[in-house]
């Protein structure tokens, strides 16, 4: 169980001159779900997207410090940032169906690869589509238009495309939150059943859905990581008075 | 005197009717007069027979076919480096000091009147690269005329395009260039084809620029080095020289329902298009 896949090294991150992040240091246990909570803005998003360089598309981003996937150095040189983000999938805050059909939605990373061959697409879309939990109510309309499934259907097939790339880890960002309980229900079912096979990073704003799911929890506050440890530790009887006034509801 | 703003509101709105009406109204009425003029002259054999007699007798056919080559070679030069220019501006460079210039500069090229193209087309293409007064000659001129409306619609297409679906596309693995082909232009097209379209129908209608470059004859083009007539130039020296006001306004007509066709069809298969996407 507690193989280090991620390790991350007093990892700063700047916007410009706005420090976002101050000196992260934690590791990522393979297939584990590592729930991270915390008010807005304390830079939970932030440290998910340098996890697979998705923070490299924004302008004025820079980080200091090291983090080692599986034990390479991500921001060393040589690095295939292509590559590495379909090892580390992302799924966003808010469900981005691209505007092609549901078909065309899962097999896009794929496709990028090149690969073409009908029949081992048709038994991706379906893998995939049935591990996101959304198989049984797409199935007979994969050739419509993504546009058209509502909110909570969005989100799962966002979260099947990046199954599709066959990732080794999935990153999540608040991915329920504009969601209503029923299909927050349903993605956190697909979660539970996935972590037997991923390593999943999940940040959410919802405390309750970290302790649902989450083998451990981190608590980021300001740019800072407050405390990490077993979710029922953190939730019963967390190290530090900020962790336990956050979960309260104090703040935030 | 101040108004009571609910009387404000009705004198304004009927002050705006007032407006789109006159610009309505223009349109109808140029309409009315080149199809009254030019619907009666127009038959099968005029449009199928070439011009005799200085355009006295005859169709137009020739000056067809030429127009139909001009636009051809202007489109397929103009839409490549049009949009090729846009997708760099937009996706390949950080809004800065240098495509302010560019852009700058290509709004420029936008509002310099198209008989200075002639000139220009007439000093590079027809002189100085030996290209004599041909369709090539009127084609690549019409093609820089073109250019910027071309890269303007397409980029203002392209940055149309929700940033949202690059960064999908990015987290799913898919390089810049894989990011533009697969999500932006196809998100693109319908903008980036207006933009085309438009520019079609200046080519078709242009007249400066294509005297000065693809000259006057009126026989028959048999390549792209065939100097020949244009049915605007023919409208144009029809008119000018008071050779026949009958077959000028036939020439006009036939210029005014192609552009009108075309433009039907492109709208018809727009709509077919966006329908199929969403």
């Amino acid at each position: 169980m507690l193989e280090r896949a991620i390790e991350v090294q007093n990892l700063s991150h700047y916007y410009g001159r706005q420090r976002s992040l101050k000196s992260i240091n934690l590791e990522i246990y393979r297939h584990e779900v590592l729930g991270i909570i915390g008010p807005a803005k304390s830079g939970k998003s932030t440290f998910l997207t340098c996890l697979n360089r998705m923070n490299d598309l924004i302008a004025n981003s820079r980080i200091e410090g090291k983090i080692l996937v599986d034990g390479q150095d991500i921001y060393g040189p040589g690095v295939d940032v292509v590559a590495l983000r379909r090892r580390l999938g992302i799924v966003f805050a808010t469900p981005i169906p691209l505007p092609m059909s549901i078909y065309e939605n899962v097999v896009y990373g794929v496709r990028l690869l090149g690969k073409n061959n009908r029949k081992e697409l048709d038994h991706l879309v379906e893998d995939s589509l049935e591990k996101a939990g959304l198989w049984a109510e797409v199935k007979d309309r994969l050739q419509t238009s993504a546009l058209k499934l509502s909110g909570g259907q969005q989100q799962r097939l966002c979260l099947a495309r990046v199954l599709a790339l066959k990732p080794d880890y999935i990153l999540l960002d608040e991915p329920t939150s504009g969601l209503d309980p029923i299909s927050t229900m349903k993605i956190e079912e697909s979660l539970r059943l996935l972590k037997k096979d991923y390593t999943i990073v999940l940040v959410t704003n919802n405390t309750k859905q970290a302790a649902r799911i989450a083998d451990r929890t981190a608590f980021f506050l300001m740019g800072e990581l407050i405390e990490i440890g077993e979710t029922q530790v953190i939730f019963t009887r967390p190290a530090d008075k900020r962790t336990e006034a956050y979960l309260e509801g104090k703040f935030g | 005197m101040l108004l009571k703003p609910r009387v404000e509101q009705k004198i304004i709105q009927v002050i705006l009717y007032l407006f789109t009406s006159i610009a309505v109204l223009v349109l109808i009425f140029i309409l009315v007069v080149i199809l009254k003029n030019g619907l009666p002259q127009l038959s099968w054999k005029f449009l199928t027979k070439n011009p005799a007699d200085m355009g006295r007798e005859g169709g137009i056919f020739s000056t067809i076919v030429a127009t139909i080559f001009l636009t051809f070679i202007a489109i397929l030069i103009a839409t490549p480096l049009g949009v090729g220019t846009a997708i760099y501006l937009t996706e390949y460079t950080v809004e800065g000091r240098l495509t302010k210039i560019i852009r700058f500069g290509a709004e420029c090229l936008a509002g310099i009147p198209s008989i200075i193209f002639g000139l220009f087309g007439f000093i590079l293409f027809v002189n100085k690269l030996k290209l004599g007064w041909s369709i090539l000659s009127g084609g690549l001129t019409l093609a820089f005329m073109v250019l910027p409306t071309i890269i303007r619609t397409s980029e203002e297409a392209i940055k149309s395009v929700p940033q949202a679906y690059r960064l999908v596309s990015f987290s799913l693995g898919s390089t810049r260039w894989q990011a533009i082909t697969r999500v932006v232009l196809p998100s693109a097209v319908p903008g980036i084809v207006t933009g085309v379209i438009l520019s079609i129908g200046r080519s078709i209608g242009e007249t400066a620029a294509v005297i000065f470059t693809a000259g006057s004859a009126l026989r028959m083009p048999t390549s792209i080095f065939s100097s020949s007539r244009s049915m605007s130039v023919h409208f144009y020296i029809l008119a000018k020289e008071g050779i026949s006001m009958s077959k000028a306004y036939g020439t006009a007509a036939v210029l005014v329902i192609a552009i009108l066709i075309i433009n039907l069809i492109t709208y018809y298969l727009m709509e077919k298009y966006i329908k199929m996407k969403s």
